[in-house]
């Protein structure tokens, strides 16, 4: 071995040693964020409906979810008779892998990301449509009739809000120019408004309701209706594989939230006229930004929750299908023609 | 050489995911491994400096089709599979065709030339980036084509909602 490919071996090991601490980083910020969203979730549902939530274990209950990480992992690991064993195993896995990929495209800030990839937002799609195959799969292998039609249910509803899904975020896609993550929030910094909400704002819409029915929660948690189906694909699990479910669900939340961000909300920059107004805002990290309005969004998602009833199952699918896609459509065209008129920009 | 490790991997899990496909005698592992195989022509198709392709093929094929496929055996309820040792009578037949169609791909391989460079270079194609380089291909050089495959698909959707009309009045 010559001295190059030497210096060449140790970039490379420099470069996967520097990707390996990232992914590390990343995940435990992630995963520590998972665990006090459940805290979160439980303090702001139990304000909003005039109860205290979580007190006993720690502070105002500020130790519950480590508790609650504890039970779980010892709790006993129920398999049911006659369930698909190895597909049974790996349906959760597969859910939360899917979900925890997709954090490799994301930018925290100016450069902190994991992979910058060209095509991101692609990316973002094709990982949550793989989620479905945990629940799916979960649904299938448990051999039970409730988990059976929770997954049945979810498939259906992950395919088609996954349409309006994309279709609201091909607007921010024309007016960025660009799939890549970090590059939409370099155009929307350059954009005089400063945010994407302004003139996306049907985008906005379609975006945040799909997003909703993507991740499972309420009003479209159709597929774990406790009322109707105990609750859903999971019934049959228990212990830790039932927590790999909770934290694929809230990692896919955070993980939504994120792209509301970066591609609606701004990223890590505050829009020009603020920054204008209060000139020593600048000062602060982007990350600090990027994470309020990350809890901003999950607060709006805990908000929509404790505040509307479930939709029926049929309403569910027209929503989807006869309100979202057209909207959706109807946005693209619009931000098509605009940026036609406006910027006669030619490849 | 790190690459060509990695095309060494994605290449042959193709082989044997395929091979597991046809193999299996529970329906529902092949359509799993069907998937895996998905993921490794996704790989593939990366090494081409196709990320768009390589996103798509996840996004529809893994994504959409294979829960269709998903759905449909989920409905068949064929958890066990038939209790028949092999599925199709004529399998010699179908050995001896695809062993010619390997036989034939394998030769050719071997009087392969490169073309002619067109004016879609590696490096034109990674300035541009993958996605913009296909749309402006698709809109400009090849619309008649990309518009009439367009109207093809909205004939099927029609014919499929015709279709499904139809059993409903019954």
């Amino acid at each position: 071995m010559n001295i190059g490919s030497a210096i060449e071996l140790k970039g490379l090991l420099w470069d996967i040693g520097v990707i390996i601490f990232k992914i590390a980083i990343v995940l435990a910020a992630v995963m520590g964020h998972v665990a006090y969203a459940t805290y979160f979730e439980r303090k702001v549902i139990a304000r909003m409906q005039m109860r205290l939530g979580p007190m006993i274990v720690g502070p105002y209950g500020i130790l519950q979810p480590i508790a609650d990480g504890i039970k779980s992992f010892f709790k006993e690991d129920i398999i049911p008779a006659n369930a698909d064993k190895p597909i049974f195993f790996m349906a959760p896995v597969f859910g939360l892998m899917a979900a925890l990929t997709t954090l490799a495209v994301i930018p925290f800030y100016d450069g902190f990301i994991i992979s910058n990839i060209n095509i991101g937002l692609l990316f973002i799609f094709a990982m949550s449509s793989l989620g479905v195959y945990g629940i799916i799969l979960a649904g299938w292998a448990s051999n039970s009739k409730y988990s059976f039609l929770g997954s049945l249910r979810c498939s259906a509803q992950v395919i088609s809000y996954e349409v309006s899904l994309g279709l609201s975020l091909v607007g921010v896609m024309l007016m960025a120019g660009s799939l890549n993550l970090t590059d939409i929030v370099h155009a929307q910094q350059r954009y005089p408004g400063g945010l994407y909400i302004i003139p996306q704002f049907i985008g906005f819409f379609t975006f945040v309701v799909s997003a909703i029915a993507e991740t499972n929660r309420t009003p479209f948690d159709l597929p774990e209706a406790e009322t109707e189906l105990v609750a859903g694909f999971f019934t049959e699990y228990s212990g830790m594989r039932f927590a790999l479910f909770f934290m694929a669900e809230y990692t896919g939340m955070i993980v939504m939230s994120s792209v509301a961000v970066l591609c609606y909300l701004g990223g890590w920059t505050l829009p020009p006229f603020i920054l204008k107004l209060l000139p020593f805002l600048a000062a602060v990290p982007g990350i600090v930004w990027f994470v309020l309005k990350l809890y901003a969004c999950i607060f709006f998602y805990y908000w929509i929750r404790a505040t509307l009833p479930r939709y029926r199952y049929d309403q569910l699918m027209s929503i989807g299908w006869k309100v979202l896609i057209p909207l959706s459509l109807v946005n693209v065209v619009i931000t098509a023609l605009m940026k036609l008129w406006f910027t006669n920009s030619h490849v | 050489m790190i690459q060509q490790g990695f095309f060494i991997y994605f290449a042959s899990m193709c082989v044997i995911a395929s091979a597991l496909i046809v193999t299996r005698k529970n329906v529902m592992h092949a359509v799993l491994l069907m998937l895996l195989l998905f993921f490794h022509v996704a790989g593939l198709y990366l090494f081409l400096n196709a990320e768009f392709l390589a996103a798509i093929q996840i996004i529809i094929y893994a994504g959409a089709i294979m829960v269709l496929f998903l759905f449909v055996v989920m409905l068949l309820n064929l958890r066990e599979g038939p209790n028949k040792r092999v599925y199709i009578r004529d399998w010699p037949m179908g050995l001896i065709v695809a062993a010619g169609i390997m036989l034939v791909f394998v030769v050719s391989t071997f009087y392969l030339r490169l073309g002619e460079g067109g004016a879609w270079s590696i490096d034109k194609i990674k300035t541009m980036t993958h996605t913009s380089a296909i749309g402006y291909v698709l809109f400009t050089q090849y619309m008649l084509p990309f518009e009439i495959a367009s109207v093809i698909l909205l004939v099927a959707i029609i014919g499929a909602i015709v279709l499904a009309r139809k059993k409903l009045k019954d």
